[in-house]
């Protein structure tokens, strides 16, 4: 079945490709506990209990999971860095998707909860991580109550709880959930909302949660869909995993494309190898550009990445090409922009959501975030003059020191800054204020400069002399 | 007076009693204390402070960072149009101008009534079906103006009280988690020992 989709997973589509983690999306009923039991349900954890669990990590370690949240950190590495011999160890959920363009993980929470909580369990096992803490972001009522259920079903039928399936693995699974604010995504502020504070990311270093996470112990902090990789690859083994997509991008991804294109849509697709175009124009995928436009520019990593021009359709789903090319692959959210699209307009949306979810902690961000807003709409109100664009770049300078990455531009002439940047805040809040509308200024400067009011300089002479 | 009734303490108790420090439970208390009065009262945070060991301006602190607590009544239903990207790329500028219109209220407003308050929201992860917008956190998508008018109308004549719950109530679905069956919470520094399946042997 080529293009299907189905009412109950709104915007997915399913194509001739295989299938880690949306198997079960074709079920009406695929968060239940019967469904899940039907289609190898918990198999995957059966099957890592009855092997002691360093020997899973190194299973997980060599499948090369890359994390689905962002930064695309390999998971079994992660994992491997908390401290030898501290204890307690706890697994703590990404499940605050919230990054503009990104629609994957609730799909994942609200479809196939079962298999999340199965990840979780593996995670734990493998890792010796002493609880799990699973946190759902506020907005998403359906997730937290199809998580909830499913909970409750498992534990009844002791898949989670004490001796699970009658073996010495025991794990408390506890349903989290926030109540909005982006900002906790990351994952030092997912922690410090969990110990019920205000979200705002802690001080670097320790850079990873591992060494000193929730209660100042060692924690993990996965992405749903990471976590939900893990059922798959212990039934079928790292090699069947690494079998698909490329060695430095194996598996598959989840990926959300929306805008301004025919069929927009979640699909899982082959990692390290799908190109932006096939995934624009593939008759398999999103059939092109709406009513026959020409492609303006995509955002090919969710609101925080750098923008790309068709100069960079063929690039393929791999951070280590689109890195250098100026920007990243982020959570998997394009964004596309068709030959009709306001542009500063377009980036001023993006940069007012990351000046009004700035947590407030590092002033570049608090201030600058919100000058870039205020330059910005002025500048899109038909107001703004020369100055308001070299200002742009001036308060972007003091988020981001340095060159800001960029991609390359052939009619422009310019070349690719490569990814990443330089930041003087601790978390990428501040930088994603800045990335859109220095993409846009970059790329499109004739139109921003359509809309400065032109002023001449009078000179001032005395009335009399 | 608007503490947590009889009922909500004994939940905030078994709440509290998941996590290794009683803190955790902020959150979830401050839902349940909008679930019971549509939004969070003073009274409701000083008794969450009793609960969980903190203050009430810690409490506060805690709840006036995240955007779904309201500290005065909202309608019973909550609009939350999304503003981002995929949906400004998709019209949710006029989708907004149009309910200001309809209800004759700006964004951040309650209709004199009470039923309806109307908001400007940031990504709701639904960008694929945009634009989108959630009526107390329940999604619909890919909204035209005539649909937003009929739903005006339904929420304005009770038809959708069976589907959507009063402001307040997020999940209508509780996590149980049985007493035979839980692992329990321990504090952090009352754990020294690792994992007892960590023996380098096979758990099952």
């Amino acid at each position: 079945m080529t293009g299907g989709t189905w009412k109950h997973a709104p915007g997915f589509y399913v194509g001739d490709r295989p299938q880690v983690v949306t198997s079960r999306f074709q079920y009406e009923d695929s968060y239940t506990l019967e469904r899940y039991l039907a289609t190898d349900g918990y198999k995957g954890l059966r099957s890592a209990l009855a092997r002691p669990a360093n020997e899973i990590h190194d299973e997980v370690r060599s499948a090369t999971v890359l994390g689905r949240g962002g930064a695309g950190f390999p998971a079994g590495n992660k994992w491997g860095l908390m401290p030898q011999e501290v204890w307690p160890r706890y697994l703590v959920v990404n499940g605050d998707e919230s990054e503009p363009g990104t629609y994957k993980d609730r799909l994942l929470m609200e479809r196939d909860p079962h298999q999340l909580i199965e990840g979780c369990l593996i995670a734990s096992y493998a890792a010796g991580l002493s609880q799990c803490f699973l946190y759902i972001r506020g907005e998403m009522a359906l997730a937290q109550e199809r998580i909830a259920t499913a909970l409750n079903e498992a534990y009844a039928a002791g898949y989670v709880g004490k001796n699970i399936l009658g073996s010495k693995f025991s794990l408390d699974i506890v349903l989290h959930w926030g109540a909005g604010a982006y900002v906790v995504g990351e994952e030092t502020a997912l922690i410090e909302s969990l110990e019920g504070n205000r979200g705002m990311p802690r001080l670097k270093p320790p850079y990873f949660p591992a060494a000193n996470g929730l209660y100042g112990q060692p924690t993990i902090v996965n992405n749903v869909e990471t976590l939900a990789n893990l059922p798959w690859l212990l039934n079928n083994g790292a090699a069947a995993y690494t079998a698909i997509g490329t060695a430095t991008s194996p598996g598959t991804r989840m990926v959300a494309v929306s805008g301004h294109v025919n069929r927009p849509g979640v699909f899982e697709i082959i990692n390290g190898i799908t190109t932006f175009r096939d995934l624009l124009y593939g008759e398999e995928f999103c059939q092109g550009i709406r009513n026959g436009n020409d492609l303006k520019a995509f955002v090919p990593g969710g609101g925080s990445a750098p923008w790309f021009t068709p100069d960079q359709l063929d690039l393929p789903f791999e951070a280590s090409q689109v890195g250098p090319a100026g920007s990243m692959l982020g959570s998997g959210a394009i964004m596309v922009m068709d030959s009709t699209t306001d542009i500063p307009r377009a980036a001023l949306t993006l940069t007012r959501f990351y000046a009004h979810e700035s947590c407030g902690k590092c002033t570049p961000c608090r201030e600058g975030g919100t000058w870039l807003e205020r330059i910005l709409s002025r500048v899109v109100d038909g107001k703004g003059t020369d100055a308001d664009l070299d200002q742009i770049f001036e308060v972007g300078e003091s988020i981001c020191p340095g060159a800001f990455p960029h991609a390359s531009n052939e009619k422009l002439g310019i070349a690719a800054v490569p990814f990443p940047y330089r930041m003087n805040t601790i978390c990428f809040v501040g930088p994603s204020a800045y990335a859109p509308v220095h993409s846009a200024l970059t790329l499109f400067r004739s139109e921003f400069d359509a809309r400065i009011v032109k002023r001449t300089m009078i000179k001032v002479t005395a009335v009399s002399e | 007076m608007a503490r947590l009734t009889e009922e909500n303490v004994r939940l905030a108790r078994e709440i509290i009693g998941r996590y290794p420090k009683p803190r955790s439970a902020t959150i979830p208390l401050l839902h349940l204390a909008q679930e019971q009065d549509g939004y969070v009262t003073n009274e409701a945070m000083s008794h969450i402070g009793e609960l969980v060991g903190a203050s009430s301006a810690e409490v506060f602190g805690t709840a006036s960072f995240y955007e779904m607590f309201k500290f005065e009544p909202v309608g019973k239903y909550l609009i939350n149009i999304c503003g981002t990207m995929s949906c400004a790329l998709l019209g949710a500028e006029e989708l907004m101008h149009h309910a200001e219109e309809r209800l004759g209220i700006k964004m951040g407003s309650t209709t004199a009534d009470g039923k309806i308050t109307l908001e400007r929201a940031e990504c709701q992860a639904a960008c694929t079906e945009a634009p989108c917008l959630q009526v107390n956190y329940r999604y619909r998508y890919r909204v035209t103006p005539d649909q937003l008018d009929s739903l005006i109308d339904d929420l304005s004549a009770g038809n959708l009280s069976s589907e959507i719950p009063a402001h307040g109530v997020v999940a209508s679905v509780r996590q149980h988690i049985p007493a035979d069956r839980a692992v329990g919470a321990v504090a952090p520094e009352l754990v020294t020992e690792n994992p007892v399946w960590l023996d380098g042997k096979a758990a099952l």
